[in-house]
């Protein structure tokens, strides 16, 4: 079923539905009593959730048995993408109102700032070389091991928001907790063949006498 | 002074012209106005808060400044103890039980007692200021506030030559604040002023705001505003009032002293590690404006820390 071209399609519109429920409140006038606040922490939030969202795919076609999940992955990673241009043109325009100075000056003095920066670039040439074209262009393993930048992506919006929250950290907890869960499985799963590669090159290595 | 009985309806729920002339506002104050008609009829409306304050006067201590909406004021608040979201305090404090209600002053004083907050309300004419208030999160709100200055309770108790700090306390009850615990702060919240600045007369205690009592969220019953500091120093729900020898703890500092200094005066050059404080989001504008040194009040407050590195002392 995962294989119907219209499941795309539904993913693609459940991933936009965020975006129309703030335009649903901003028409309201249900953006609290500081909507630039809100329109912040808001795209902000759907960025770091998409971002997890990306990482989880791979577990979970193993841990489902659906391998089919892997269609949606370059989708929900491209829509982290798009809430994460949001959030930071939110910053740049609304916040700071393009103020060149003042933005570089909060990139080097704030360090919650430094590190939403680094998530945010980190994304940039993912989202470039997201394309067919360019895994063939870059070969499999390069593309792959480029695209493992979405790991230092994540780990640095959690620190991002971490040092966001003045004293109530359970969100960015929860984040740092289920980036790190995902990266461990990684690390789990390429330490096993690792170890399953040893074994062979032992099996296979002629005996030393 | 008569408090009347909150049938009357309340000055903020007047229709504004500006409302009025505005439809489709206007028919999202339709449902608004069912919810506040739903609210007479629910316990919360039978507490204090919303209750009309009477025979207030105007004070001397007013800038000339906007006054931000009754909602924005309501809906938008730091109170920890009631959620971390500034949604949440209007929500989950609004049955928070403020009467009956005392205040106990003492430590290094000649009289030290007990005032019921009815007792507050009467210590001293209740004066309208129009005051800045500005949050060390960069945004701003301008308010007004109903209260007197805090010297009136403070000579009251007749402080001895060993005080030289006042140490206020914030009510703590687990039960009422059950989401107190994800706030990440030492509970209950302590601030502090040096007896100098707790004396000067734009140190205000606060009961109401526009012209009601104070509304849960919003610090009832009583409160501090010191307008010249950021807003954590403004501490809500007053329980304790204690004139004590040395500088007490304070909340924010002992949670994080990089950060949040015992003075905390708003001063634009000196920017907390995470907000730069040269400019702030008035609530209701879209542009920042420049943050004023002292919050406006340099003219007022700037002589009691002659000789001091503001730097130093943040």
């Amino acid at each position: 079923m995962l294989r119907r071209r219209w499941t795309k399609a539904i993913v693609f519109l459940v991933c936009l539905v965020p975006l129309g429920w703030l335009g649903w409140r901003a028409w309201n006038d249900d953006l609290s009593a500081n909507p630039i606040e809100f329109i912040t922490r808001f795209t902000g939030d759907w960025t770091i959730r998409l971002i997890v969202a990306t990482l989880a795919v791979t577990p979970l076609r193993k841990l489902l048995g659906l391998p089919g999940l892997i269609r949606f992955r370059r989708m929900i990673g491209l829509f982290a993408f798009f809430y994460g241009c949001l959030h930071f043109t939110t910053y740049l325009w609304l916040d700071k109102f393009f103020d060149l100075h003042e933005i570089l000056k909060d990139v080097a003095k704030r360090p919650f700032i430094t590190a939403g920066f680094t998530a945010f670039v980190l994304m940039i040439p993912l989202a470039a070389t997201s394309t067919t074209g360019w895994i063939r262009r870059l070969g499999g393993k390069r593309w792959q091991l480029l695209h493992r930048l979405i790991y230092m992506s994540g780990i640095a919006g959690v620190v991002h928001y971490y040092w966001l929250v003045k004293s109530d950290i359970r969100l960015p907890a929860l984040y740092g907790a289920l980036v790190g869960i995902l990266l461990i499985y990684r690390i789990a799963v390429w330490l096993r063949s690792w170890l399953a590669r040893q074994q062979t090159d032992k099996r296979t290595a002629p005996a030393v006498s | 002074m008569l408090i009347k009985k909150p049938a009357d309806i309340r000055y903020s729920e007047v229709t504004p012209q500006s409302v009025y002339m505005d439809r489709r506002k206007f028919l999202a104050a339709v449902p608004a106005a069912f919810l506040a008609g739903r609210e007479l009829f629910s316990p919360s409306a039978r507490a204090l808060a919303g209750t009309k304050l009477t025979g207030v006067v105007k004070s001397q201590y007013t800038v000339d400044e906007t006054i931000n909406s009754y909602k924005d004021v309501t809906t938008y608040n730091n109170f920890y103890e009631f959620g971390t979201d500034k949604a949440q305090p209007a929500e989950l404090a609004k049955n928070f039980k403020t009467n009956p209600w005392t205040v106990s002053v003492e430590g290094n004083v000649e009289k030290p007692r007990k005032f019921s907050i009815d007792e507050i309300l009467k210590l001293a004419p209740l004066e309208q200021r129009i005051y800045r208030h500005r949050c060390v999160e960069a945004w701003s709100i301008v308010v007004p506030w109903i209260g007197y200055s805090l010297s009136n309770i403070l000579k009251q108790v007749q402080p001895t030559s060993k005080a030289r700090f006042v140490a206020f306390e914030t009510y703590y009850d687990r039960r009422q604040m059950p989401t107190a615990d994800y706030g990440g702060l030492p509970w209950p919240y302590v601030e502090g002023l040096r007896l100098d600045e707790a004396m000067h007369p734009l140190a205000m205690l606060t009961v109401g705001m526009y012209d009601e009592i104070l509304p849960p969220q919003n610090g009832a019953p009583v409160r501090l505003n010191v307008p010249w500091k950021y807003g954590f120093k403004s501490i809500k729900s007053i329980v304790k009032i204690r004139l004590v020898g040395s500088m007490p703890p304070t909340t924010w500092n002992v949670a994080n002293p990089q950060e949040y200094g015992f003075y905390s005066n708003v001063n634009p050059q000196v920017d907390n590690p995470r907000y730069s404080q040269a400019t702030e989001r008035r609530l209701g504008e879209f542009r920042k404006r420049p943050t004023l040194m002292f919050n406006g009040y340099a003219d007022q407050v700037a002589q009691l820390y002659t000789g001091m590195d503001l730097r130093k002392f943040y």
